[in-house]
């Protein structure tokens, strides 16, 4: 087991005129391979702030962080931009697919960017981490014409396609029905079996017990962590799921 | 580097977004085919008034022979020193600065021709007289250098004459009499109606300077000469020229007054060319008034269009995109559609031009080097508009720009 997240002290200050928000007080994390963590906390709590940190969307304050057992402070915008397109898998809550794009060519796109060379540049790589995410058959779809729980399943085969050490999931439920949600969670847990690490947000408890660990946060720090003793193996919850009536679509209608 | 991934993305992206693609090239369509065209139409009105004053016989220069002075004493009209075929000659072997000069060799007679005979006014010409006094010949043809050489009897006959002696026919090829010496008519002018004296310009009978100076009015001296400058604006300096060359045949010394005068049409060269200032100057607001236009509509467009895909530039920083990964990209799209955007409004300009010459009274001349510049400036516009939000957006935070809305 090597380490694939370790932060020490890490803060996140925002500036709001003339008041400083606190959005991240001190974080010390750290995630191993192969560990599949779930992130909880009310609206507010940081979650997402240490989550964009996390997949260097964002930049922290103050703090350490150390990615795959490289340390990732203070580093070019171009160092970030290869770090998020070789490291790091993110999963949005809205998607963030490229409009009238078809599945195969938005799974391409961190190819495209791609310079290290790890991996084909391939569309056959794109094709393998689709059927991953079974959507073999929906290659040449684009997101117009797809339920909201088939995009999110290209979101997570673009995060895919490069190989990252982790992959990161800012509530890509939040879009979802429940019965979509815990075919996502499905798809996680699978990957997960695959060896692939998996840090997830939620603000939905029911939702975390299908991760090992969850770890709990209140205003910008974390104020628990522990395993999860009765896991939920999504493969056997889904047949006891009543399907509801928007399922078909799978996205909730804001 | 994979530049070509990012070209084929910047393509892509051109070809998905058909109708944005096509509403930012429009920008430049209509900027680039507004610009050409309304220059176009400009130049080609300069160029019409011009010439239409250039037909009033603005560029000539007439020269007539004087008395000299010596010492201030006057020495009357028996001191004339008169031209004769061979100044003439001279002037057009050495001039430079002259479109053409002609001998005039004023006589007088009677001309019998058809049915009728007509008292008119002969001159004898070179053939660069129709050039100089800007005429042009209704029918038939004008007499050659060789008709000047040979002496021939030939004659070019104007409107009033033709009226007189061959009211129902066309004169060209009939023979006439001057003074009793038959010429054969080989043209008719075109006409001209009275000059600003009052005088029927149409009442002439034109032929080779030679033949009127040896055949009808004997003697070696012709009566004045007439040349046009090579433009408006050389009129001064062929003025000079002319002078000069002609006190060189007359052996002038220095501090010698001239033996002749040359005057122009001094009224109708300063009307010439305050028209064409004023017409370069509104040439020159309308130009920059539409590349302003246009430019405007571009960066709108530009703006408008870029800023709207902030969160595009978010999704691509997101999964890995390198600033000028961005940059690179955007800079392709503005390039592609300022070009394609450029190619077809100047193709709708050249359109345009050739229908309004073809079914309207407006002439646009396009200028190549007006086609450049509309095509540079819009392009320009274009592309940095294209490309400078695209910069904003692609230095912002990935998170910053996939929360814009």
């Amino acid at each position: 087991m090597t380490t694939v997240i370790e932060t020490r002290g890490l803060k996140k200050n925002y500036r709001m005129g003339t008041v400083t928000v606190h959005a991240l007080r001190g974080i010390n994390l750290s995630v191993e391979t192969g560990e599949f963590v779930s992130i909880m906390g009310a609206s507010g709590s940081g979650k997402s702030t240490l989550m964009n940190m996390l997949g260097c969307l964002d930049t922290p304050s103050e703090g350490e962080y150390l990615l795959d057992g490289e340390n990732v402070n203070n580093l070019t915008r171009n160092q970030y931009a290869d770090i998020r397109n070789q490291k790091v898998g993110f999963v949005f809550q809205g998607f963030n697919l490229l409009a009238k794009t078809t599945a195969l060519e938005n799974v391409e796109l961190p190819l495209f960017y791609d310079r290290s060379n790890r991996v084909p540049h391939t569309r056959q790589a794109a094709m393998d981490a689709l059927e991953r995410v079974g959507l073999a058959d929906r290659v040449h779809h684009e997101p117009n014409q797809m339920s909201g729980g088939e995009q999110q399943r290209v979101a997570i085969a673009r995060a895919l396609v490069n190989n990252p050490a982790i992959i990161l999931a800012d509530e890509p439920t939040g879009n979802l029905d429940s019965h979509t949600s815990v075919e996502i969670l499905a798809l996680f847990q699978e990957l997960n079996e695959q060896g692939i690490t998996v840090v997830l947000v939620t603000h939905e408890p029911d939702l975390a017990l299908y991760t090992r660990r969850v770890i709990q946060m209140s205003d910008g720090r974390i104020v628990g962590d522990k395993s999860v003793e009765s896991r939920l193996i999504a493969r056997e919850v889904l047949p006891t799921l009543p399907t509801l009536e928007n399922g078909e679509n799978g996205e909730v209608q804001s | 580097m994979k530049w070509q991934n990012i070209f084929k993305a910047a393509f892509q992206s051109i070809l998905k977004n058909r109708m944005r693609s096509l509403l930012t090239s429009l920008g430049i369509i209509i900027g680039v085919g507004a610009v050409i065209v309304m220059v176009g139409i400009g130049q080609g009105s300069q160029y019409r008034i011009k010439k239409e004053i250039d037909a009033l016989g603005a560029n000539m220069l007439i020269i007539f022979p004087s008395h000299s002075r010596m010492g201030g004493v006057s020495r009357g009209a028996g001191s004339y020193n008169r031209f004769t075929l061979a100044d003439t000659r001279k002037l057009q072997k050495e001039s430079s600065l002259t479109a053409g000069i002609s001998a005039i060799v004023g006589s007088g007679g009677q001309i019998i021709g058809g049915d009728s005979n007509w008292n008119s006014r002969i001159y004898g010409v070179d053939p660069s007289y129709l050039e100089i006094r800007a005429w042009s010949l209704k029918s038939g043809t004008f007499f050659t250098e060789r008709d000047v050489r040979a002496k021939a009897k030939v004659t070019v006959i104007g409107q009033t004459v033709k009226e007189n002696l061959f009211p129902d026919s066309n004169p060209v090829g009939e023979r006439i009499r001057i003074n009793n010496t038959p010429f054969t008519v080989i043209g008719v002018l075109a006409e001209k109606g009275q000059d600003p004296r009052g005088m029927d310009q149409d009442d002439v009978v034109l032929a080779p300077s030679t033949t009127v100076l040896y055949r009808l009015k004997g003697g070696r001296y012709i009566s004045y000469m007439m040349a046009s400058a090579i433009s408006t604006k050389d009129i001064g300096a062929a003025q000079e020229e002319l002078t000069q060359l002609l006190r060189d045949a007359h052996k002038i010394k220095p501090g010698e007054d001239n033996d002749f005068i040359i005057r122009n049409q001094a009224e109708i060269t300063e009307a010439a060319a305050s028209a064409a200032h004023i017409l370069t100057l509104l040439l020159g607001s309308i130009a920059a008034v539409s590349l302003l236009v246009g430019g405007i509509g571009i960066m709108n467009i530009m703006l408008v269009s870029v800023t709207e895909r902030t969160r595009e530039i978010g999704i691509r920083l997101a999964v890995g995109a390198r600033e000028s990964d961005i940059l690179v990209h955007f800079l392709t799209e503005a390039v592609v559609l300022s070009l394609i955007g450029g190619i077809i409004g100047i193709s709708i300009a050249y359109g345009v031009g050739a229908i309004l010459n073809h079914f309207t009274d407006l002439t646009a001349m396009i200028q190549p080097q007006i086609v450049m510049m509309a095509f540079g400036v819009s392009g320009a516009v274009g592309i940095f508009f294209g490309f400078y939000p695209a910069k904003k957006a692609a230095r912002l935070n990935p998170i910053d720009a996939l929360r814009h809305e």
